[in-house]
């Protein structure tokens, strides 16, 4: 395997693509969205459960490629106990960490673990793949309730 | 490393006699680059075929001495490219079969060339309650402009299914065709799993009822000799992009009673014969369908990707493709976990597979990352891939510039993808 290859799948993707944490439904969840990359076919639900603007409890269902199915479990992992503010800008930072030009002054700390997806920077058709997640997490927080959809 | 295809493809032996294809490849500059800094291996002619220099040159040589409009000049090049685009026309009429000059009509391809015939033919002649048989192989371009005419008159579209082994269930399609069919459109050919339908039967039993039938040729005209009055198919499209040729051009073949009947798709100039404020009579065909001014280099171009392939000649080129099937077929299903999805009898060279607990995406992309071109989703054909239960595969599409080396290197990449994944 590649140098490009192998920061792309990176052992810790691989382990929660094989072993997806917080892989349930949710019963009593507050918000519970789909989203769709209509292009792979890749298909997946989120489920939140809030408290004082705040994630109590997040989950996720769905069929995918690797980068899709590792991104959600890493995802659910990270944001439970965040406020919807610091999702929001958890969002902004994992988005710029994927597609922004590197200048050198970002930081992308706050991403923690989540930092093992900076290898799709280099496979910009995969973008979408780890975006879905996070995009359907912010439709279900923002409660618009809609299908996500990446095209 | 010698792998157990590699040891297969050493005892077929070499190419059929007359097809060499390294002088072939020769002729296709951009298979000799390198991607990721691998050689490329090119497994998506499905997509699109890659183009010979012959196709580039044409093209070429119409803009630099050549180009104008056409039909309306009266100067020397407006002559030169009403020449060209007619003898493109000419050359497409030979190369299908037709009877006549005026069943050619020149489209952007495939998709438009099935638009076309739902919104002229399909929006005169369906009624509420009238049925339109489609199958459950089809590419999204012949379902969707037949579910828009649907919708317009009311009419209803009814699906062939297909077996396990991706082939049309002829008993259920002969169930399908009753007195409210209108029109039958199927695909000659699949580009998901390449599948060849029996187009002739498929005619006949349409025509003993008085249906007339489409065929969808994109998939199927790249590969084998087309002849539209020996299927005796009333419509027929294909895209010249698949067939070597370049972006943007294809052909309606229709029959010429046909054509004379149905009103036009499109207004514009060039497909009238006079015009008023008040009233405008139309061209005959296939001027009447093609409004506006047309893809000159593109016609210019397809004609040049005709004469590379009757050069090279049909039974050599469906000999050597046919080797490269079985071949591929073989390495393919010697790799562990992978399930390959059609095995009709008769197939072009399209292979589609899943892999045990690897998404297609990530195959895709850890075989691009060996410099190996393939299409993974689900081909512009969701209802096929809904019908054997994936959501997605990996698409091998040959075509006769790939050699046997690359289909080796193809399983042995694969390999590594479950290397990685396991």
């Amino acid at each position: 395997m590649n140098g490009n290859l192998r920061d792309l799948y990176q052992e810790v993707i691989l382990d929660h693509q094989r072993n997806p944490r917080n892989f349930r439904v949710i019963p009593q969840a507050d918000r519970a969205t789909d989203g769709h990359n209509p292009l792979c076919g890749d298909k997946l639900t989120i489920y939140v459960k809030l408290a004082d603007h705040v994630v109590r409890d997040v989950s996720f269902q769905g069929v995918g490629c690797a980068i899709s199915m590792a991104s959600a479990s890493l995802m659910t992992e990270h944001l439970k106990g965040k406020s919807i503010d610091e999702i929001e800008d958890l969002f902004d930072s994992f988005h710029a960490m994927l597609t922004a030009e590197m200048n050198g002054v970002q930081d992308f700390d706050s991403l923690g673990k989540l930092r093992v997806f900076e290898g799709v920077r280099q496979f910009p058709v995969r973008v979408k793949c780890a975006t879905l997640p996070w995009h359907t997490l912010r439709a279900a927080v923002e409660g618009s309730g809609k299908t996500v959809s990446t095209e | 490393m010698r792998t157990a295809t590699d040891i297969s493809h050493s005892r077929r032996g070499g190419t059929p006699a007359g097809f060499d294809v390294g002088r072939v490849r020769e002729q296709f500059p951009i298979l000799g680059q390198t991607v990721r800094g691998k050689p490329l291996v090119y497994l998506d002619s499905a997509g699109t075929a890659q183009k010979p220099q012959a196709v580039i040159d044409a093209i070429c040589r119409f803009y630099s001495s050549d180009c104008s409009n056409i039909h309306r000049g009266v100067h020397q090049l407006a002559e030169r490219a009403t020449r060209a685009y007619e003898e493109a026309r000419l050359k497409v009429q030979r190369f299908l079969g037709a009877r006549e000059l005026r069943e050619i009509v020149f489209v952007r391809g495939a998709t438009e060339a099935i638009n076309l015939v739902a919104q002229s033919y399909g929006a005169e002649h369906f009624r509420p309650g009238d049925e339109i048989v489609v199958s459950a192989l089809e590419h999204h371009s012949n379902i969707v402009p037949w579910q828009m005419v649907c919708r317009q008159k009311g009419s209803v579209l009814r699906v062939v299914p297909v077996d396990d082994e991706g082939q049309l269930v002829l008993d259920d399609y002969e169930r399908l065709l009753g007195p409210r069919t209108r029109l039958v459109a199927v695909t000659h050919a699949s580009n998901v799993l390449g599948t060849v339908t029996p187009a002739r039967e498929l005619v006949d039993l349409a025509h003993e009822r008085g249906v007339p039938v489409l065929l969808d040729g994109a998939q199927a005209a790249p590969h084998r000799p087309v002849d539209v009055a020996e299927l005796d198919c009333d419509f027929y499209a294909f895209s010249g992009h698949k067939l070597y040729g370049p972006n943007g051009i294809g052909v309606l073949y229709g029959k010429a009673e046909l054509l004379e009947s149905m009103r036009p798709y499109q207004g514009g100039g060039g497909m009238i014969r006079s015009v008023t404020f008040d009233e405008t009579t139309y061209d005959r065909p296939p001027g009447k369908f093609e409004a506006g001014t047309p893809h000159i280099a593109g016609a210019v171009g397809l004609a040049a990707a005709i004469d590379f392939v009757e050069e090279l000649r049909w039974e050599p080129i469906a000999e050597y493709e046919h080797e490269l099937l079985s071949h591929a077929t073989d390495a393919l299903s010697a790799v562990p976990g992978l399930r390959l999805l059609g095995t009709a009898a008769d197939k072009v060279a399209i292979l589609s597979f899943v892999l045990d607990g690897v998404h297609p995406h990530d195959v895709g992309t850890i075989l691009d990352a060996q410099g190996i071109a393939t299409r993974t989703g689900h081909h512009c054909a969701q209802p096929l891939a809904e019908r054997f239960g994936v959501p997605a595969t990996s698409r091998v599409s040959l075509a006769f510039y790939n050699t046997h080396e690359e289909i080796d290197s193809l399983a042995r990449a694969l390999k590594t993808v479950s290397e990685v994944f396991h």
